[in-house]
């Protein structure tokens, strides 16, 4: 008994066991999910996924729902669609929010606690609150102008940039408070100007936090919803959009939706897992100071 | 393809496009009399995000106030109705069940997430490196996770056949294993099943969100102090309770406000497995119906308006607690 307790206690038994059980209950839905993607259309609507567990040879294993998902051609355009929104609204609000970071950061004027304290403030408004308006505002402009921006990826990218602004500033603001002022004041010392303080010095310093953001942003923008439902819609499906309508439809089975998920999904995984720690330390930075 | 190739233009004209704004901005402010200079010249750096946010966030969100008081005809036009667009939202059969799901969720999600991210952290803190890393990759992965995959996912899981045929949903498999009648779970009311059955789904995939902020908090509990209670002979339970929690408390109260921001406005969730259906909506769902299904701007405005005023005060807090951090820095 008491080998035991002592091997018990070496191996960390007891809190390993608890972290198992808990790992596979996180792990079971996305597992089930790999499963059923890879079965027969037949079997996946007959049977649970489980059952490979005891004839796992007699399963016709096949590959032939992501097949169709790319040869019907409707997931290959929504990959390539996701990819036009997600890339530009990743990219773009960070030179934007790099700027004004260094600005809080470093500068000071008038009202700089006032517009600061407004971007927190800022940061737990919800989407839904500026939608509505901001729609109006493009269709108003199209009317006026004739150039359309609705329905066009730009729109997402305008109000996905928007919105993520005052997270970015205040991760990025929170990092390069971390700079010691002293090497920025001996740059001014030597008669070098903001703008190239910025460009030369804190930005290269930045890079990690800016690393982490757009880790964090990429995710956040490939699994959105909303703003591709309102903003592109129709005009270029992209993941989400054409998985919740496929997942609506339901006539071709689990597998093919299942199928459709992972293939979205696996974007994000492959993000996650060869950039963990930066995001990681991009969550730290954003929740705890 | 072309649509990459479009995207790739975007970066690179926009990129170019703001790198020479501010170039021009520091150019013309460089070349203002010294005193104007000093003045002006943080708005070059701050100014263009003002901008941006004042004219597609402040702006539209007062906007999105002010159609909350008004009636839009087809046309498009508006005209002012004072309260109407409350008392028509107040007088929908949906609504106290709403304001229920909603304080459900606010009640329930976040204090859950905080501690299971807590038991996570601390069984994976005691394990050593490598198993750590392991298991947090695994709780931490749901997180990477759309909304609308997890619906795939755990509408599957919530299958429901008729009884007598076979279950492929994994819940109805287990419940009928232990001898119960198969369940359409998602339109099961009593005690609010189908509610919670989408609560399980937000703290799946936010409780690695939670553990990893924890878990850096539990790390840097000061060494010392742990040794000091070993010393005087408490036990692991008090070790943890005693010394390690007050010293996280800071920690575990952001997770808690940031998840209950999340459970606030929660809306994908309900969306993808119910679409507000089997009493079951939320206030964010609600705008979202009223907006895109029935075209009721006003209605739909007004449940914005509802959503932001519960938020507000999670937000003056936030603007406090920064505050705060500040003058301490």
């Amino acid at each position: 008994m008491s080998t035991f307790r002592r091997l018990a206690e070496k191996y960390r038994l007891g809190s390993t066991l608890t972290l198992l059980f808990l790992a596979i209950i996180w792990l079971i839905p996305t597992i089930g999910l790999l499963i059923t993607s890879l079965r027969e259309k037949t079997e996946a609507q007959t049977s649970g996924w489980w059952v490979i567990f005891t004839n796992f040879a007699e399963q016709n294993w096949t590959t032939i729902a992501y097949k169709e998902m790319f040869t019907s051609g409707k997931l290959g355009t929504s990959f390539i669609s996701s990819l036009a929104v997600t890339i530009p609204a990743t990219i773009l609000p960070l030179l934007f929010a790099a700027y004004a970071a260094y600005g809080f950061t470093f500068m000071r004027f008038k009202g700089r606690e006032v517009y600061f304290s407004i971007i927190i403030g800022l940061l737990v408004v919800p989407l839904q609150a500026a939608l509505v308006p901001v729609l109006k505002m493009f269709i108003s402009f199209t009317e006026k102008t004739g150039i359309p921006i609705s329905g066009q990826y730009a729109a997402a990218w305008i109000v996905h940039a928007t919105f993520a602004m005052p997270l970015a500033i205040y991760i990025l603001r929170n990092y390069m408070s971390t700079i010691p002022v002293p090497l920025i004041e001996a740059a001014r010392v030597d008669g070098a100007e903001n703008f190239t303080i910025f460009w030369r010095l804190v930005f290269p310093m930045s890079i990690p936090a800016l690393a982490s953001f757009a880790i964090f942003q990429f995710l956040w923008v490939w699994n959105d919803y909303l703003i591709a439902f309102v903003f592109v819609g129709n005009e270029h499906p992209v993941l989400t959009y054409t998985l919740l309508s496929m997942l609506g439809q339901h006539s071709e089975g689990w597998q093919t939706v299942a199928a459709g998920s992972f293939i979205s999904l696996s974007v994000p995984l492959f993000v996650f897992f060869s950039l963990q720690r930066y995001f990681v330390r991009g969550l730290t930075a954003g929740a705890v100071k | 393809m072309k649509d990459l190739i479009g995207a790739v233009e975007a970066i690179v004209i926009g990129i170019l496009a703001t790198m020479f704004l501010y170039w021009l901005g520091n150019k013309i402010v460089r070349s203002l009399p010294r005193k104007i200079k000093s003045a002006l010249e943080a708005y070059v750096f701050i100014g263009p995000v003002l901008l941006i946010i004042g004219g597609f966030l402040v702006w539209p969100v007062i906007q999105s106030i002010r159609l909350s008081f008004m009636e839009e005809d087809l046309t498009g036009a508006t005209s002012w109705v004072g309260l109407q667009n409350f008392r028509d939202l107040f007088a929908e059969d949906y609504f106290w069940t709403m304001i229920i799901n909603n304080i459900l969720w606010i009640a329930i999600v976040p204090i859950v997430t905080v501690i299971c991210g807590l038991a996570m952290a601390q069984f994976a803190n005691n394990v050593g490196t490598k198993r750590e890393k392991i298991f947090k990759s695994i709780f931490f992965m749901p997180m990477t996770i759309s909304f609308v995959s997890a619906a795939v996912i755990w509408r599957y899981i919530y299958a429901y056949a008729p009884d007598g045929q076979e279950q492929v949903g994994l819940l109805n498999a287990l419940w009928t294993l232990v001898g119960g009648t198969p369940q359409a779970w998602l339109q099961l009311q009593q005690f609010k099943i189908n509610d919670l059955l989408l609560m399980v789904i937000f703290v799946w995939l936010n409780a690695g969100f939670s553990m990893v902020l924890l878990s850096a908090a539990i790390k840097s509990v000061p060494e010392d102090t742990l040794e000091a209670g070993r010393v005087d002979g408490a036990s692991t339970r008090q070790i943890f309770f005693k010394i390690i929690l007050p010293q996280i408390w800071p920690t575990a109260l952001a997770v808690f406000i940031t998840t209950l921001i999340g459970a606030m406005k929660i809306f994908d969730i309900v969306l993808a497995m119910t679409g507000g259906n089997y009493n079951t909506t939320v206030l964010a769902q609600t705008f979202f119906l009223e907006y895109f299904s029935y075209g009721n701007t006003g209605k739909a405005m007004a449940a914005v308006v509802l959503l932001m005023a519960a938020i507000t005060p999670v937000m003056i807090y936030q603007i406090r607690h920064y505050r705060k951090m500040e003058a301490a820095r």
